[in-house]
């Protein structure tokens, strides 16, 4: 399906992962009784947070993301996507880990678990990051600065 | 140690799978999202609303229910208050978000796509995440 206006928009496989997204999340919700917040589960998973998940647990969650996105490609979803060189990707790895700390949480643990819960510090911090990230982009594609290899 | 591990490796796969499908380990539809002056790709906005929508019903289980399916009880946030700590933290995670295109989430579905790359960017969040500790040890 193409999106009148924006013909490389993937809607309907968007939101066919957005629903997994969201039966994931469930499901940690529901079955294990926790967000599912990916930044609080690593800072758990490599000791930089004490409480939270188990820590078997979060492990447990963490190798679940690549076995996943692998499972997509073997079906010959996800297309074969660049990446940022490695200076652009260690500020972004360390802002995106200070800031996710700082702030209690990421696109995961805010975005989707915080505000589908209508909870007042995750919709405003969603609505934080995605302005200082499309302020960040339109800035580095002011200045012609092209990331992604 | 089976009842701990597997709801949340199941759930881990199901949402590497979602980010995968949705195309959020590629990080030029992240950043095409956050391209809203430019070349917009609004993709993001039906992942975002696919699982916040599965989401909002399964909130209404919760009160319904005296605890989780697998666990003894539910351990949940339960902070309102508005913090400066909160916004700048939102607001630097945003810069890092858009510089590279990859959050937590896609950061480790990527090391199943691109290991070299994704390799890179998780450990300087784990640093990053580990310079807050170090420097707020009582946060």
């Amino acid at each position: 399906m193409i999106l009148p206006g924006f013909p490389d928009a993937a809607p309907l496989a968007g939101l066919a992962g957005g629903i997994l997204i969201g039966l994931a999340a469930a499901l940690m919700l529901l079955g294990a009784g926790r967000i599912a917040g990916v930044s609080g589960i690593s800072a758990r998973a490599f000791g930089i947070s004490d409480g939270g998940i188990s820590r078997d647990g979060a492990w447990a969650f963490l190798i679940g993301l690549p076995l996943g996105a692998a499972i997509i490609g073997l079906l010959g979803g996800g297309g074969e996507p660049q990446y940022a060189g490695t200076v652009p990707l260690v500020i972004a790895g360390l802002l995106v880990g200070m800031g996710t700390r700082m702030g209690s949480g990421c696109t995961s643990g805010h975005g989707v678990c915080g505000v589908s819960r209508l909870s007042q510090r995750s919709i405003v911090a969603t609505l934080t990051f995605i302005a200082t990230g499309i302020a960040t982009v339109t800035l580095m594609n002011a200045l012609g600065l092209e990331v992604l290899q | 140690m089976i009842a701990r591990t597997l709801p949340p490796l199941a759930a881990g796969t199901l949402f590497g799978a979602g980010l995968a499908l949705g195309g959020m380990t590629d990080p030029a539809r992240v950043r095409g999202f956050l391209d809203l002056f430019g070349a917009w790709d609004p993709t993001l906005v039906f992942v975002m609303g696919g699982a916040v929508l599965v989401m909002a019903v399964a909130w209404r289980f919760v009160p319904r229910m005296a605890h989780p399916l697998f666990a003894p009880k539910f351990a949940l946030p339960d902070r309102s208050d508005l913090t400066a700590r909160l916004i700048g933290g939102a607001a630097l995670f945003g810069v890092g978000w858009g510089v590279a295109g990859l959050c937590p989430g896609p950061g480790f579905a990527a090391l199943a796509i691109e290991p070299g790359a994704a390799t890179i960017f998780v450990a300087a969040m784990l640093v990053g995440m580990a310079i807050v500790r170090l420097m707020e040890p009582a946060a």
